[in-house]
């Protein structure tokens, strides 16, 4: 069996496993000054504050994963990539102490909340940074990344780093509406409506550009037989827009959340179909990327059995504080 | 220097500054994880609420050395890539898999259970909650482990071959790589520092009240259990320590050149040079106060034990004594006072003054931050002592670095140092702060669980659960005053 594509697909996993949990996590910092300073905020906070750490371990998996089963795609796209991850490093810092700090510092609460929200934003500002600029290709010279200091900086990169904005926003919204209640719900439904149409707006801008940049990526898509997902997947993202604007008023409050995550699938798929199966677009491929077999089999034993029992006791922590979060907290 | 040679060396202060720092939150999250699960076992045993109040008192603590130290490590998962991608590129295949590894047999499961551990007794009642808090505490220990496991091999490479595209995999055996030589050692040295640490900290903190006279039962037992773990823990460590210094003499003995300031060979037994001051320049160590045949005998336990100096190897092939021989006494020193410290409250409490002997009270508060200058200390000897190698004897320091330009490592290092320093200086003040107030009866842990709006937990597993009527005044931080301020 061909290890590095099983690799390849537990890798993507990961990636799309961390958008699926600390994406909403961002987008609630994100909204964040957007809530009135009080119990919404407050309730805003408590919604996630028993998961976001789980969810970030994805992204050390994301990291640690790629330098265990593609060593070299890890050598090449971190060093190309320095400024916009060190600044989402940087920006992470400021979140993740947020959930601690704004609690035990009355004073300087507005301080922390604001430490959250820009810690939110820039983190996914250079995400969505990271993804446009591998997408567009990065520079490689031997067994090293040969680009410059700047290369990820483009038009195409800021693109994709403000969708990615509208799109965490959107499932903060949306993860808003399915735990909280009354007024903070009533506002996150709203924020839900205006983010819609802007990440829609987003997904049309770089669906567009995406064949552009590259010139794979249009063979890929307008060629047999890559037509047969391209004609239907506008199609499928307009369906999938629809149900989640209609979810907004009416349904259950989790079905906003869940809509929201298949325009990201779609997307997900997307992406998937223009870069498969290079690790680095139009450079490197998987398999030029991948870790001897020995690596592969040894970390693919402990993957299959430790994965699966991850995702146990996480849905078992998402079970423990189901429901919604109420104004009270504790008492 | 040339702009690589700025560039490097500024890399190689990044990592040292990022990974300093990040180590001091694990040094305390390990020992402070192990010391909830004890004592909320023994809350579960023998019902004492003074236990029930201790564990809240430093799990709030504990949430806050948590979460620093989850983001500081995230920025050293990404570091290897953006600063240090020849040696990624090189030794991913089996330093990777090791910290993958870690990421899902430890990383997880801390923060999969840290949210029950934190907001979750009322929800799941105390035997689950005891589970998740044992989760935690055996994540803590599993990270160690690998990551142990990761430097080890980086000092002393076993198991290893070299594939066509120049990359160091596995030979044959993974358990070769996993336990090399000095793994064993390191891992017992460090967990053990770890424990010690955290016994200074809470030890302090039962001192600090002590002395303010607040002498509840709560901080009897804090103060009581830390100095049992000094008493036994320390003696231990500084016997462990030595084995770890005998096995670092087998493989890397050049690092225990530098440390003991030997320049020369002493082919019929070296002195011990208690002090001096040592110049890589010039080969010497100016204003000796050295013994004879003591370091043969200390080293090899033979006081006419031949020992190599420096001066056996290239200049470019040596560590810095004049850091190494520092970092080391530091830590000498600092074990000699935790065992003194061990014995006097042992001699303090079979005289039954553990309480109220105030001189060491005071000695116990000026030890609390002991623990993290000496593991500060520890890691600078032991990763300063392998240069020039980042692989020992394989991959040099200055081979293993990124393509990347001075002005954007010196960029990203002036924003770690800034970042790091205001932020982690904020939460090391909130910290104090919740030293600063004594446990007490009714102890709230962390406030602001989210709350489902109909309950469902039996109320039988809430039975002594219920916090007492609220007290004190700051701690009301939770949610409920959020609407009112301001």
């Amino acid at each position: 069996m061909d290890l590095t594509i099983v690799w390849a697909f537990i890798i993507a996993f990961a990636v799309a496993a961390y958008v699926v949990m600390d994406g909403f996590d961002l987008g609630i910092g994100i909204l964040f000054p957007l809530l009135p300073v009080g119990t919404q905020r407050d309730q805003a906070m408590n919604a996630i504050a028993p998961v976001w750490d789980g969810n970030e371990t994805w992204l050390v998996l994301g990291g640690g994963g790629l330098l265990a089963a593609f060593p070299l795609a890890y050598a090449i796209i971190l060093p190309a990539l320095y400024a916009p991850l060190t600044a989402m490093l940087l920006a992470l810092i400021f979140r993740g102490v947020a959930f601690e700090f704004r609690w035990r510092d009355a004073r300087h609460r507005r301080f922390w909340d604001a430490g959250f929200f820009v810690g939110s934003i820039a983190a996914t500002f250079a995400q969505g940074i990271t993804l446009g600029a591998l997408v567009e290709g990065i520079e490689v010279s031997g067994r090293a990344y040969g680009g410059g200091w700047w290369d990820w900086l483009s038009g195409f990169s800021l693109l994709t780093g403000a969708s990615l904005v509208a799109g965490y926003a959107l499932l903060g919204a949306c993860w808003l509406i399915f735990k909280t209640e009354g007024p903070l719900q009533l506002r996150a439904r709203r924020f839900a409506r205006g983010l819609l149409p802007a990440l829609l707006g987003a997904i049309g801008l770089v669906s567009l550009a995406t064949p552009f940049v590259e010139r794979k990526y249009f063979e890929r898509w307008f060629d047999w037989p890559g037509m047969i997902v391209t004609f239907p997947m506008p199609l499928l993202v307009v369906l999938a827009a629809l149900a989640a604007w209609r979810s907004f008023d009416r349904g259950g409050d989790a079905a906003p959340f869940l809509w929201s995550l298949g325009l990201f699938g779609l997307s997900f798929v997307g992406l998937g179909i223009s870069i498969w199966p290079d690790v680095i677009p139009g450079r490197v491929s998987i398999w030029q990327a991948a870790a001897p077999y020995q690596s592969q089999l040894f970390l693919l034993i402990g993957a299959g059995a430790l994965i699966p029992l991850i995702l146990g006791y996480t849905a078992w922590s998402y079970w423990v504080f189901r429901g919604k979060v109420g104004e009270q907290g504790y008492h | 220097m040339t702009d690589a040679d700025t560039a490097l060396l500024l890399a190689r202060c990044q990592f040292a500054f990022t990974v300093s720092f990040h180590f001091i939150f694990p040094a305390f999250s390990i020992g402070l994880a192990s010391y909830l699960a004890v004592i909320e076992a023994l809350w579960l045993k023998t019902g004492n609420a003074a236990f029930l109040n201790l564990f809240r008192y430093w799990l709030k603590i504990f949430a806050i050395v948590f979460a620093m130290g989850v983001v500081s490590g995230i920025v050293m998962s990404y570091q290897f890539g953006t600063n240090w991608s020849v040696f990624s590129d090189r030794a991913g295949p089996i330093v990777g898999p090791l910290m993958a590894y870690e990421v899902l047999a430890a990383f997880f499961l801390e923060a999969g259970f840290l949210g029950v551990m934190l907001f979750g007794m009322e929800r799941v009642g105390k035997g689950l909650h005891f589970a998740a808090t044992l989760m935690v505490a055996a994540g803590t220990a599993i990270s160690a482990f690998w990551i142990l496991s990761v430097n080890s091999w980086m000092q002393t490479p076993t198991g290893w071959t070299i594939n066509g595209q120049g990359q160091f995999v596995p030979a044959g055996s993974w358990l070769e790589i996993i336990f090399n030589p000095s793994f064993p050692y390191r891992l017992v040295h460090t967990v053990l520092a770890a424990y010690l640490t955290t016994a200074l900290v809470v030890g302090g903190v039962g001192a600090w009240h002590l002395l303010k006279g607040r002498s509840s039962p709560e901080v009897r037992k804090m103060f009581s259990m830390a100095m049992w773990m000094a008493t036994l823990v320390a003696p231990l460590q500084i016997v462990v320590g030595d084995l770890h210094g005998l096995n670092t003499m087998e493989h890397q003995p050049a690092k225990i050149m530098a440390i003991e300031g030997y320049f020369e060979s002493y082919p019929d037994g070296a002195p011990w040079i208690m002090l001096g001051i040592p110049d890589d320049e010039a080969e010497t160590v100016h204003y000796p106060i050295a013994f004879a045949k003591l370091g043969s005998l200390g080293l090899k336990h033979d006081m006419n034990a031949s020992m190599p100096g420096l001066k056996t190897l290239p200049k470019r092939d040596r560590p810095p004594s004049e850091i190494l021989f520092w970092s080391f006494r530091t830590i000498v020193a600092l074990g000699f006072l935790m065992l003194a410290l061990g014995m006097l409250s042992l001699l303090a409490r079979l005289r039954k003054r553990l309480y109220d002997w105030r001189m060491l009270h005071r000695f116990a508060l000026v030890m609390g931050p002991a623990g993290f200058v000496a593991v500060i200390a520890g890691w600078v000897t032991t990763e300063v002592g392998r240069q020039p190698w980042v692989i020992y004897h394989l991959l040099r320091t200055e081979d293993a670095v990124s393509p990347i330009a001075t002005p954007g490592v010196g960029g990203s290092l002036i924003a770690f140092v800034l970042v790091y320093f205001s932020v982690f200086s904020a939460g090391a003040l909130y910290i104090l702060r919740l030293m600063g107030r004594p446990p007490h009866a009714g102890e709230r842990g962390e406030t602001r669980a989210p709350i489902r709006t109909a309950g469902i937990t039996p109320s039988s597993a809430l039975r002594g659960l219920r916090p007492g009527p609220e007290t004190d005044g700051p701690e009301k931080n939770g949610p409920e005053g959020g609407g009112k301020e301001r």
